[in-house]
């Protein structure tokens, strides 16, 4: 069953005298279960589509394209009150990427906790447990955000998203700040709702993260998804030459930064993006090439 | 050559961090230093920066002590050891564009003004920052270009140490490894000493000469 279908999104920010191009032409489809990474460089885009399908994008932004959650709900032209009422935290959780900001600076841990449980009809008393799923001690919950930690502060926002038992989650940097041990954490503890029917989707520059948790990977470059294949594919038999030129930079392999520079948003060039610092770019690469492999010269054949 | 934590008890306002901790980084070398949260390594780091005054035990950069009890650093011996941080957001004053960023050193120590324009056009080709970028504020600029400047900026004195604080751990792949490629390249050029503190044990191994474990 698809819990989310995400058809032809594109969004673009009118600034003065400039356009940026910040998502283009995303199709995704998640199963139930499924644990879709978003992975990578900062700047293409991963957090535009975590807030456009929460529709927490600024005014000046113009959405277009279908986002459905479920069978019927289009997230994307629902309008504000049914994404309140019914998706946000109900529907559609989202750990964001800064704790700083997204925690009420005036209220413990204990109390955000509280709060929002009570608002989806569960019972406060359950405010510890939900801490230690995150693994927050009990103790560091009557502290107030200030006082704690940034991987403390991580985890008490992952504890809030969790407290709603969204069926879809988006975990945007859920592991930005932790240590080694709380990042497999953090990570299996994603990884444990999907085993248990939810679905997530792990947005993330943290390639060595993906590859531990997810089914699935889209590998993002200048707004538009270069790969979506099965993690196993994408980290075994790259088939994008942007995928297997960032798999190239991890220390584990070559180590090896990517020559050259991502385009900026405001002036994509037309055709592939990463064409310019593309060992086996032709003319061909002067269009826009689709499907689950992005490229004209894939370096395996797409399943 | 060496720069190195004799002892060093330090912590802040009565909390103690580092106790009786010994740790040194020898000239051409790059360490690796791991441990969880809270076991002391920044609080190592500003103390071997020169930044944070020990409570006891001492540094020694080249086996003179320049740090004691009055921590009276001159501006001379802090140019020999620069800082790269984990947040460079944190570490920019946003008030300054990025070439102003970069060359602050140099106008804190009174070098001269073409010589400044020609190192910090120098530094921001090699750690990849283009004439556009430097103009701009660290607002109007990305988390790995703005720690790109932050490197330009630590290198700007070319000093003897170098200390990189977690200073890849919110970069993404390319950005990590680019950063690494221009420091192990300014080591090679000077025989830098490096010290690389980190929760990425496969980037330490793949890294550093040596890595300790605390």
């Amino acid at each position: 069953m698809t819990a989310l279908r995400i058809e032809g999104l594109g969004v673009r920010f009118r600034l003065h005298g400039a356009a940026v191009q910040a998502l283009s032409d995303i199709n995704l489809q998640v199963r139930r279960g499924e644990l879709l990474a978003v992975v990578g460089e900062s700047g293409c885009g991963k957090s535009v589509l975590a807030h456009a399908l929460l529709g927490l994008l600024p005014r000046n932004a113009q959405v277009t394209g279908h986002a459905y959650l479920g069978e019927d709900l289009d997230l994307l032209h629902c309008g504000e009150q049914r994404l309140a009422r019914e998706v946000r935290g109900r529907r559609l959780g989202l750990i964001p990427q800064s704790p700083a900001t997204a925690l009420n600076p005036v209220r413990t841990g204990r109390r955000l906790l509280a709060e929002t449980l009570r608002a989806h009809g569960r019972d406060p008393g359950l405010a510890a447990e939900v801490a230690a799923d995150a693994g927050l001690d009990d103790a560091d919950l009557d502290r107030y955000p200030f006082q704690l930690s940034g991987g403390m502060a991580q985890r008490l926002t992952t504890a809030l998203a969790l407290a709603t038992d969204p069926p879809l989650l988006i975990a945007d940097e859920p592991t930005t700040g932790l240590d080694r041990p709380l990042v497999d954490h953090t990570l299996d503890l994603l990884r444990r709702r999907c085993d248990a029917g939810g679905t997530v989707l792990l947005i993330t520059h943290d390639l060595a993260a993906a590859q531990r948790v997810a089914d699935t990977v889209a590998v993002m470059y200048a707004s538009r998804i270069a790969e979506h294949r099965p993690a196993r594919d994408v980290f075994g038999a790259p088939a994008h030459p942007y995928t297997a030129a960032l798999l190239d930079a991890l220390p584990n392999w070559a180590f090896t930064p990517i020559p050259g520079h991502p385009p900026m948003l405001t002036a994509l060039p037309p055709g592939c993006a990463f064409a310019p610092r593309c060992p086996r770019r032709t003319d061909a690469c002067g269009v826009q090439p689709g499907g689950p492999v992005a490229c004209h010269h894939p370096l395996v054949a797409a399943a | 050559m060496s720069l190195v934590a004799h002892g060093v008890t330090a912590g802040y306002r009565g909390l103690t961090v580092l106790r009786d901790a010994s740790f040194g980084v020898a000239a051409g070398e790059t360490v690796g230093l791991r441990g969880p949260s809270g076991c002391g390594k920044s609080t190592l780091v500003r103390v071997l920066a020169l930044l944070h005054a020990p409570d006891a035990g001492h540094v020694s950069l080249g086996g003179v002590v320049v740090s004691g009890v009055r921590h009276r650093v001159s501006a001379a011996l802090r140019t020999r050891v620069g800082v790269l941080f984990q947040s460079p957001r944190a570490a920019s004053d946003p008030r300054l564009r990025l070439a102003d960023l970069i060359a602050e050193p140099l106008h804190a120590t009174g070098h001269a003004r073409a010589h400044t324009r020609a190192r910090v056009a120098e530094l921001a080709d090699r750690v990849g920052l283009t004439a556009d970028l430097l103009t701009r504020r660290p607002h109007e600029v990305s988390d790995g270009q703005l720690q790109r400047a932050c490197l330009a900026r630590a290198l700007v004195h070319r000093p003897a140490y170098l200390l990189c604080d977690e200073a890849t751990t919110m970069l993404d792949a390319s950005t990590q490894a680019h950063v690494a490629a221009v420091i192990a390249q300014e080591q090679r050029r000077h025989g830098t000493g490096v010290l690389v503190v980190s929760h990425d044990a496969v980037l330490l191994d793949r890294w550093a000469d040596r890595v300790e474990t605390w």
